[in-house]
């Protein structure tokens, strides 16, 4: 443009390679679970390929954005895209963990206790509606999660980690540098200790006969809670990596979205597990 | 208000390596593998559509000849099945879709003023990953066992016991949604946040409004059909029981997920052509929108009414008679605000000052065609008659109606429309007039006669018919070869115009008045609005 200076008020990117190379990663990861989950040998070299690829275009790529910021190119109309968009994300998240807590609510409304009724008597005799359920035909048994054992502890760790990374966020706005790396190493730990007892308490489950085979029952236990460790994992993943920008200095007390929306994640998968503590285990 | 004209900068096609202050850029392919300009991008999913419409084309002209004669002719039942399964899949995601968001890349930066979308790299990304969507969708039809045959619906038990096929269909549809959330994030911040001073919300051109709500019934919608479909991934492969009432789980679950996402995705593929006509006929009207405010809101509650009916896909599964009529109310309130959108565009015209060209004459033929749409699905609505008129050829030429003489006309309109301001050229005007006309009468000889095979009971998604069907398959038929190679005429018209085509002038719609067209050179060049207009 000839008669206008570009002033540049918004951080416009140069071209990157990064997407393409995401492209590729995940058409071999995706590409390689087909191919894996019908037996092709291929498949797990396909998939671990795509993983790597992925991972590597994922650590150039935050590293960029990272560089970026700490370089001074994102403006405050920057940050408001940012806070924007990830607000948007959760929410469709939120509607990603809302399709399972569908079919939570489904089975244990309408079709399981349809299975109960006299049109499926002739079909299977034996069949009593109750919440557990493996269904009528699959015959393993099984013994059901409850809530106040490691659950509850679990509840109890997350809730926590939510005070923890306020406390760390307050250190940051008050430029109390050690507070932040403290009490936002503090929720890493939550995190991991939640995931281990996650895992323990799936081997333990396991052991009990509790599988994703286990009818609707497992099918919804194991998809609700799997998902929202897997995203526990992620959101720990990004609470380390925002920990180790804290130790080298990065974010002031009036910019710091990176902090901002991890923590917002981190509420969110703090939100889901309630709901999954009262419907999956409690109820 | 610092109106810019001078053409300095290069529409796309060219080198434009004289920007220099934007550095370093790739060149040749790299450039539109790497570029972060919402303009490129803009023109990559607008060819990538164009393919996938060739493609799914090809797959409907192999439907159509099957069924030229009853018996079995051409291709066995199980590729029969796939033809429609992919058809659909590929039109639904990779055709109409793709073409809007091309729209939406290309338009909602010039509309609002904007430098360029809020996140150019993952805006590059949300294309990027259309092309392996398709590569899995495609590939699908080379593994044992060959496409799936399940319908683009892909309801279980079905797809439960489909061969390796299906999980490439599902890893391709996890991509195609991860392309569009991405995309409609993108959408949304720019939308709220890169908007040119004064350029408040109500001032928007219609055609930012109807993104801003079609990127909101996306990310709502998308994740549950990842959902859905991940779920009959788990199903297949690793034992668990949603939709197999052998373990407490019931197939019908599917029909309810897919449809709660089912239902917003024919407004998310809806709303943006509405946006077009919007912009189309006020233009070719010399008149200002009739009732600008009353579109907004009608396009709201038709987002928000659209999560609250998908049970009219659903009225023969064995609802309880208050759930029918809860969903058949439900479904006809749309009615009212699509009838406000209707009535507004009419009203619109009235007393306009009114020019044909063929950007207008698609939004005409979408006015018409699309209300016939309309009044098909209220019909389809009511439950009593849903029940005779399920999975038969009249739902068939509903959805054509709404999705391809609405739909697809609109983008139509809209290429033609913008298609000098994208290129500085000129299309042929009397040629693309020839376009409108014979896609007007081949579409209706295809899918007009299809309301009668379906009053009549035809079945949709059979390969094969009753003797009494066959006049009207043939009609059927006719019609759709004939509307293919219409389409062929629309390549022809859009190379020829890029290759040799008039140059435009400035203005070349005296009644278009939005911020690309009243302030940026045509044709708009490589970067816009780097200092926001100011809009009073
Ligand atoms: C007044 C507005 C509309 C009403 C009342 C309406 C109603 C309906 C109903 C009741 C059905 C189910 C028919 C059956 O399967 O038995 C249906 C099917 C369908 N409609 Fe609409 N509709 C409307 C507008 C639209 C629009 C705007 C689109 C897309 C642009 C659309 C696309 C579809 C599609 C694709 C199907 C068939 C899905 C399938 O079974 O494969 N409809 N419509
Ligand atoms: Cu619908």
């Amino acid at each position: 443009m000839s008669n206008v200076t570009p002033t540049h008020n918004y951080y416009l990117p140069e071209p990157a390679a990064y997407p393409i190379i995401g492209s590729v990663g995940l058409l071999l990861l995706l590409g390689g679970f087909a191919m894996w989950f019908n037996d092709a040998a291929v498949g797990p070299w396909s998939s671990a390929a795509g993983l790597v690829i992925l991972t590597y275009m994922m650590v150039l790529w935050f590293g960029k954005v990272i560089s970026e910021s700490e370089g001074g190119l994102y403006t405050k109309r920057v940050d408001i895209s940012y806070r924007w968009s990830m607000s948007w994300f959760i929410f469709s998240e939120v509607m990603f963990f809302a399709g399972f807590f569908g079919a939570l609510f489904y089975a244990r409304l309408y079709s399981v206790p349809e299975l109960g009724t006299l049109d499926q008597k002739l079909l299977w005799p034996d069949f009593r509606p109750d919440w557990p359920t493996a269904g009528p035909h699959v015959g393993e048994p099984f013994s059901p999660m409850g809530a106040w054992g490691i659950p509850a502890l679990n509840t109890l760790l997350l809730l926590t980690s939510g005070v923890t990374i306020t406390i760390a966020h307050f250190g940051l706005l008050q430029n109390n540098r050690s507070k932040l790396i403290l009490w936002l190493g503090l929720t890493v730990l939550l995190g991991i200790t939640f995931l281990g007892f996650q895992a323990y308490e799936y081997s333990h489950a396991y052991a009990q006969g509790l599988k994703l085979t286990t009818g609707i029952y497992g099918s919804t236990f194991y998809m609700l809670t799997g998902f929202h460790g897997f995203h526990v994992t992620v959101g720990t993943i990004m609470l380390i990596v925002i920990w180790f920008r804290c130790v080298k200095g990065h974010f002031t007390p009036d910019h710091h979205f990176a902090f901002e929306g991890v923590a917002w994640y981190w509420h969110f998968v703090d939100v889901v597990w309630l709901f999954l503590f009262i419907f999956v285990y409690w109820l | 208000m610092s109106a810019v004209i001078d053409n300095h900068g290069h529409a796309h096609g060219g080198a434009h390596d004289d920007h220099g202050d934007h550095g370093h850029h790739p060149s040749g392919l790299m450039r539109w593998v790497t570029t972060t300009n919402h303009k490129d991008i803009g023109t990559m999913y607008l060819w990538f559509s164009f393919a996938m419409f060739l493609v799914g084309g090809v797959m409907a002209m192999v439907i159509r000849a099957e069924l030229f004669q009853p018996g079995m002719q051409i291709v066995s039942p199980e590729f029969f099945n796939s033809m429609t399964t992919y058809h659909g899949l590929i039109m639904v995601f990779g055709a109409i879709m793709p073409a809007f968001v091309g729209f939406a890349n290309w338009q909602i930066p010039l509309m609002i003023g904007a430098p360029d979308m809020a996140f150019p790299r993952m805006n590059n990304w949300s294309f990027w990953l259309l092309p392996p969507a398709a590569i899995l969708l495609v590939s699908s039809f080379l593994v044992p066992g060959g496409g799936a045959g399940v319908g683009w619906t892909m309801y279980a038990p079905l797809t439960t016991q489909m061969g390796p096929g299906m999980d490439l269909t599902i890893f391709a549809v996890h991509l195609l949604g991860m392309s569009s959330i991405m995309g409609s994030i993108n959408i949304i911040t720019t939308i709220l946040n890169l908007r040119a001073p004064g350029m408040t919300l109500m001032k928007m051109p219609l055609f930012v409004w109807t993104w801003l709500i079609t990127a909101y019934l996306l990310v709502a919608s998308m994740p549950v059909l990842a959902g859905a479909v991940t779920m009959t991934l788990t199903d297949r492969h690793f034992g668990t029981s949603f939709f197999n009432a052998a373990g407490g789980g019931d197939p019908v679950l599917y029909q309810h997920i897919f449809w709660f996402f089912g239902h917003p995705e024919v407004y998310i593929i809806a709303i943006p052509a509405f946006g077009v006509i919007s912009q189309v006929i006020p233009a070719f009207s010399r008149k200002p929108l009739f009732g600008y405010a009353s579109m907004v809101y009608a396009t709201s509650s038709i987002a928000i009414l659209s999560f609250m009916v998908w049970a009219h896909h659903m009225y023969v599964v064995g609802m309880p008679v208050a759930g029918q009529l809860y969903f058949m109310y439900a479904t006809m309130l749309i009615a009212v605000p699509t009838g406000v959108k209707v009535f507004n565009w009419v009203a619109t015209m009235w007393k306009g000052s009114l020019s044909f060209e063929t950007p207008m004459l698609f939004a005409l033929g979408f006015l018409f065609l699309f209300t016939l749409g309309g009044f098909t699905g209220l019909v389809l609505s009511l439950t009593s008659v849903d029940v005779q008129l399920q999975d038969t050829y009249y739902v068939v030429a509903h959805f054509h109606y709404v999705m391809v003489a609405g739909a697809l006309f609109s983008a139509f309109a809209g290429v033609y429309f913008w298609f000098p301001k994208w290129t500085g050229k000129m299309y042929d005007e009397t040629l693309g007039k020839i376009h409108f006309w014979l896609s007007l009468i081949f579409f209706n000889i295809t899918f007009f006669v299809q309301h009668f095979l379906g009053l009549a009971g035809m079945p949709r998604r059979i390969p094969d018919y009753n003797l009494q069907f066959v006049e009207f398959n043939q009609i059927s038929s006719i019609g759709a070869f004939g509307f293919g190679l219409s389409q062929l005429l629309f390549l022809y018209i859009i190379i020829k115009a890029i290759k040799s085509g008039e140059k435009a002038p400035q203005l070349p719609w005296d009644g278009a008045d939005t911020l690309e067209w009243t302030h940026l050179p045509t044709p708009a060049p490589y970067h816009t609005f780097e200092n926001p207009p100011f809009v009073k």
